[in-house]
């Protein structure tokens, strides 16, 4: 399968990407790790005239702690998150994630902004960034005194199937993830239909806890609505719980019913629903047992 | 038509050509370099059959636009025997870990980046370092024992080569 034509142009810096995608207008489309891309400019589902490809931009590739937050640079790639070992210890949700992204190959290539800015809900970290709360920082267009910046709380940036608050001429530049704070734990479960595959459902728990009291809940979830969705009533109904195994299962259930599947070559309609139940559950036990200080 | 004049390593031999911009690596390499080891499988990323070597990281070639491959070094199977057999491709050859052989050009470049990142890997890192390789003939097992077989002889050669 052969792409159609473009023109590629490959910047070197963010300002001269910037440049590139305000002359080019709509025409253009920014190529990160290619792997949502290239197959579907393969389909010809998208035929891009011009593509800008910021591979070249190392200096988007970066994962980092800064005061009380983790700031993950567009280009940073799946393999990298994976191999990470601040991911492993602190954030081992997003080590959960990355993980169950693809395969290895797809991985090195594959990166963390991308998987974001494509909007796709199948794909796993958007339900984990609504879970952790993470915002997202885009460049635009600027004048001198206006560096162009702005940043978009999570909630805010799904608008749909492949749909963002991403303007044309905007490019992801960073993902910025609170630190956990005091005793907490995260964890994302996934049930897929072998390696590479997207999720049949997936489910996001981020929990703190106030001595032996849950104190805020994160739920989100993956492939089961045309946005990552955020299970608010489980979220509401885990706080002030001990998040007994009773009480994880009840939060299973509201998210199970705050899921909006569509029945189809994996599963039907019901089956997902139950997916999101247990998976739900399962990914609420294990952030509990990580906030106990387990991994 | 767009078009870009590139140059590239391949298998450690500098080549320029002019390549339309739309030209995947897999093209590049099998019809502009006659480098026919790198196989075409499914043309939608997820077979592994046309895996090759990008500054030493295992990517799928029909993924990549040759452009992207410009200043860069690429190695395909081609580049894998020296003087003898690779200790991958002499464990293919003694474990059987082929039938038809149309995975192993992209089994064995994979392996190559399993083995360089973690010269000892278990059983389950192998596994996990070929799942995105697919294989419609051995049932995974005897390419399990072929890069069991090249871990444990590059690790003697190391030791060999420290004594
Ligand atoms: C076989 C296969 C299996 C996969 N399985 C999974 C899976 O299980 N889970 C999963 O989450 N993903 C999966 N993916 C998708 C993979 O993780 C993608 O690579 C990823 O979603 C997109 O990242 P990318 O860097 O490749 O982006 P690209 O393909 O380069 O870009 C995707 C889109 O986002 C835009 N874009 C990219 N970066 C930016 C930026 N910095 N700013 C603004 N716009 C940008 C592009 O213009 C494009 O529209 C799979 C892919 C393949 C090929
Ligand atoms: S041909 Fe590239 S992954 Fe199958
Ligand atoms: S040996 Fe035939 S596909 Fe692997």
């Amino acid at each position: 399968m052969i792409p159609g034509s473009f023109n590629y142009h490959a910047p070197s810096s963010l300002d001269e990407a910037i440049k590139l995608l305000e002359d080019l207008g709509e025409d253009a489309k920014i190529l990160a790790g290619g792997h949502s891309l290239i197959p579907m400019m393969k389909l010809r589902l998208a035929e891009p005239d011009h593509l800008v490809d910021i591979n070249g931009l190392s200096d988007l590739d970066y994962i980092r702690e800064d005061v009380g937050v983790l700031c993950i640079g567009a280009m940073a790639r799946e393999s990298a998150l994976e191999k990470s070992e601040l991911i492993a210890e602190k954030y081992p949700i997003l080590k959960d994630t990355s993980e169950v992204i693809a395969d290895p190959l797809v991985r090195n290539l594959a990166t963390v902004g991308g998987n974001i800015a494509h909007g796709d809900p199948a794909n796993d970290h958007p339900a984990t960034m609504v879970a952790l709360d993470a915002e997202v920082v885009v460049r635009g267009p600027g004048g001198l005194l206006d560096s162009g910046g702005r940043t978009i709380a999570i909630d805010d940036f799904f608008r749909g199937p492949l749909m963002t608050a991403l303007a044309e001429n905007e490019i992801l530049t960073e993902i910025r993830v609170p630190c956990p704070n005091g005793k907490s734990g995260a964890a994302y479960k996934k049930l897929e239909r072998k390696v590479g595959d997207y999720a049949i459902a997936g489910a996001a728990a981020v929990l703190n806890f106030d001595g032996d009291t849950c104190s805020k809940a994160g739920i989100a979830l993956t492939n089961v609505g045309p946005t990552p969705v955020r299970a608010s009533e489980a979220q509401d109904a885990l706080v002030g719980t001990s998040v007994s195994q009773d009480d994880a299962d009840k939060a299973g259930e509201l998210a199970a019913a705050a899921s909006q599947p569509v029945g189809d070559h994996r599963g039907s309609e019901e089956y997902k629903r139950a997916v999101v139940k247990v998976l739900t559950s399962r990914a609420i036990m294990k952030a509990k047992e990580r906030a106990a200080g387990g991994n | 038509m767009a078009t870009q004049s590139i140059t590239l390593t391949i298998n450690g031999e500098s080549r320029t050509a002019e390549v339309e911009d739309r030209l995947l690596l897999v093209h590049l390499i099998r019809d502009n370099c006659a480098l026919t080891g790198t196989h075409i499988g499914c043309d939608t990323t997820h077979c592994g059959a046309c895996t090759v070597l990008l500054d030493g990281t295992a990517v799928k070639s029909c993924t990549v636009f040759a452009v992207q491959a410009n200043g860069r070094e690429v190695t395909t199977i081609e580049g894998m025997e020296g003087e003898t057999l690779h200790p991958l491709q002499e464990g293919f050859m003694e474990e059987h870990g082929l039938q038809c052989g149309f995975c192993t050009p992209g089994m064995i470049m994979s392996s190559k980046h399993l083995l360089d990142h973690n010269p000892n890997p278990t059983e389950d890192e192998i596994r996990w370092g070929i799942s995105g390789n697919l294989c419609r003939c051995t049932g995974y097992q005897n390419i399990v024992k072929a890069v069991q077989h090249a871990s444990n002889k590059l690790q003697e050669t190391t030791e060999e080569g420290g004594e």
